[in-house]
């Protein structure tokens, strides 16, 4: 598997730490209350298809990117640097 | 009081010449870190070109020469070795002083792309890789900067404390590669 890192190119997956699903990006407000808390702590998806995961790319450049990825097929659809806003 | 000299990274453990390839330790001078601050790239690019003669560099490039160079090295993030930066730098950038934190190896020879073929997982042949092309990367399992400085000669960047693993692997690819005649 190789993922196209914005600033680095086309690397292998090896260069890349795994964090998850990018719901970091989403943090909820402090007092958004324990239903939101508890979904951003503790639930997560596990679809058989389109996922969007926070990656870092530990062996190159030190970024953290927002890797979209068909689970099914392995697909990387989008790389984006999470520091610059990618939703 | 005893007397405490300063060892290099790889003192003791390089040269070495295998085959067609020869590693040898470089005394690259300072090393900084520039961090430029938010908005400020092209003020500190500006700056870089008053004071030493280079750009900044973009990713994946090196600007400068020997004595003087910027290596790109990761984001928002590039090394100026050799020169003491001038202080003016500082109004664009963090600024911070990694001279004593790598290990500098030079890597030369006809066989240099492939030893590095064995550890190094970006195609570093001399038609994608030019002079002035760098990469962060790895080198087998470190991170790693590897910059082109010739038509057969490289500059590799690793974490000072890693300077005797990194001497062991390029040992082992060298000697792999020489074994192929
Ligand atoms: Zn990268």
């Amino acid at each position: 598997m190789r993922i196209t890192c914005p600033l680095c190119g086309a690397r292998d997956r090896r260069e890349f730490y795994y964090r998850g699903a990018a719901l970091a990006l989403e943090r909820p407000a402090p007092d958004a209350g324990e239903q939101a808390w508890d979904d951003y702590l503790f639930l997560r998806e596990n679809p058989a298809g389109e996922t969007r995961d926070l990656w870092y790319h530990a062996n190159g450049c030190g970024a953290w990117l927002v890797v979209r990825r068909d689970t099914r097929s392995h697909a990387v659809l989008e790389v984006r640097l999470a520091g610059e806003g990618a939703q | 009081m005893a007397e405490l000299r300063a060892n290099s990274p790889c003192a003791g453990a390089l040269p070495l010449v295998i085959g067609s390839v020869m590693a040898r330790e470089e005394d690259l001078g300072v090393i900084t870190a520039l961090l430029p601050y938010r908005g400020r790239e092209t003020a500190l690019s500006e700056a870089l070109k008053a004071a030493h003669g280079m750009a900044f560099p973009a990713p994946n490039r090196a600007t400068g020469k020997v004595g003087a160079r910027a290596i790109w090295a990761g984001r928002d993030q590039a090394l100026l070795l050799g020169p003491v930066p001038d202080p003016a730098l500082c109004e664009h950038a963090a600024l911070s002083d990694q001279s004593d934190g790598w290990a500098a190896v030079r890597l030369e020879g006809a066989g240099a792309e492939a030893v590095l073929a064995r550890l190094v997982p970006v195609d570093l042949r001399a038609q994608v890789f030019k002079r002035g092309h760098t990469v962060r990367s790895q080198v087998q399992h470190m991170a790693g900067s590897i910059t082109r400085v010739g038509e057969r000669a490289f500059l590799i960047l690793v974490f000072r404390s890693m300077a005797a693993t990194l001497v062991h692997d390029l040992k082992t690819a060298m000697e792999a590669v020489a074994a192929r005649g």
